[in-house]
């Protein structure tokens, strides 16, 4: 219809010679058959040489790939192996603290009561001895005191008597002496 | 000085002295330096001093007997202080008295007072010591203030302390 249409278009231009000439649009039928045979010859070979070869790199892709996933897979599980080994550890670094909290604390109240108990025990022993050392210093300077005060009535004694001794006395002392002894026997 | 020794000197001097019929006037010549000694520490000093020369020492004895003693006694003095023992002399005064005391059938009464007593007390007081101790005495009179008042006779062991010293030595320890 085309070709019907183009020598249409050309007879109204003025009556040019015509000719019959190959459709425009649709090939020669020898190229027809022969592109067809080329083409389905190197479609051939691509399927034949090519095909295989394709196959072969998509599945080693896909065995890449699995390979891939399951290294991840795996990489996964160690992760979380590791993970939990991780929360394990927490765990028991956690109760091991806890423990070593309530143990500190268990020393340092035992600590603290036996530091009372001592101090209590220091200060009461102090505190006797201060006090043995106040009775005794007490003692002792009321017995210097006494001793003192005996020291000087014995020699205010002395003097007193020594003065208020005359010759009278004192004669009076001897005869009365060899009075007793005389009558002694 | 050893006991033996002392008693070698005692009977030496006791043996010297009644040969010459002078013991009882060594002995109370012997007796008044001791008291003298006693009353006197500064001769008690001078007579005990080991450095003093014995020479020294002699010539105070024989000015404290003041020429007046007997030679025996004088000598017998240089003789114990010639040798060293003027510290002894108490004790050799004391057994030669007790010697002459003994030979005489009596005993030494050693007899201290504050102020010198009278011969009629000395007599007295003899005939109360003899009295008191069944024994005649030889009666020894020493001065000493410190009885202060009263007496203080010693006759062998016993001891009869009537001094004022006592009485205010009990006071004292009653206090």
């Amino acid at each position: 219809m085309i070709s019907t249409i183009l020598s249409v278009l050309v007879s109204s231009e003025g009556g040019a010679p015509t000719y019959e000439s190959h459709h425009w649009l649709l090939p020669e039928t020898a190229e027809i058959i022969y592109g067809g045979i080329s083409s389905v010859l190197v479609i051939g070979a691509l399927i034949k040489f090519v095909g295989p070869m394709a196959k072969k790199a998509l599945s080693d892709r896909t065995a890449k790939i699995q390979g891939e996933i399951d290294s991840a897979r795996d990489a996964k599980a160690n992760a979380e192996q590791e993970a939990s080994q991780i929360r394990a550890a927490l765990g028991d670094i956690s109760s091991e603290r806890t423990r070593v909290l309530a143990d500190a604390d268990k020393q340092a109240a035992a600590l603290l009561s036996e530091g009372r108990a001592r101090v209590a025990a220091e200060m009461a022993d102090i505190e006797a001895k201060a006090n043995s050392d106040i009775a005794n210093a007490s003692s002792r300077v009321n017995d210097e005191l006494r001793s003192e005060i005996t020291r000087l009535s014995a020699i205010a004694i002395e003097r007193v008597v020594t003065q208020s001794l005359d010759d009278k006395a004192r004669q009076d002392l001897i005869e009365g002496f060899i009075t007793n002894v005389g009558s002694a026997r | 000085m050893s006991t033996s020794t002392i008693d070698a000197y005692v009977t030496s001097i006791n043996t010297i002295a009644s040969a010459e019929g002078v013991l009882a006037q060594v002995e109370a010549e012997f007796s008044a330096v001791v008291r003298a000694m006693d009353a006197n520490d500064s001769l008690r000093a001078k007579l005990t001093d080991e450095l003093l020369p014995i020479a020294v020492r002699q010539s105070i004895v024989e000015q404290l007997l003041e020429g007046k003693g007997h030679r025996i006694t004088a000598q017998s003095l240089a003789l114990v202080i010639g040798a060293g023992h003027a510290r002894d002399l108490r004790t050799i005064a004391e057994k030669i008295s007790a010697g002459v005391a003994k030979g005489q059938g009596r005993q030494v009464a050693e007899v201290r007072s504050a102020v010198a007593l009278t011969e009629d007390q000395q007599s007295r007081l003899s005939a109360a010591l003899a009295k008191a101790t069944g024994s005649e005495v030889n009666l020894k009179v020493i001065v000493d203030p410190s009885v202060v008042g009263g007496l203080v006779a010693t006759v062998g062991d016993k001891v009869i302390d009537g001094s004022v010293r006592h009485s205010l030595d009990q006071l004292k320890s009653r206090l």
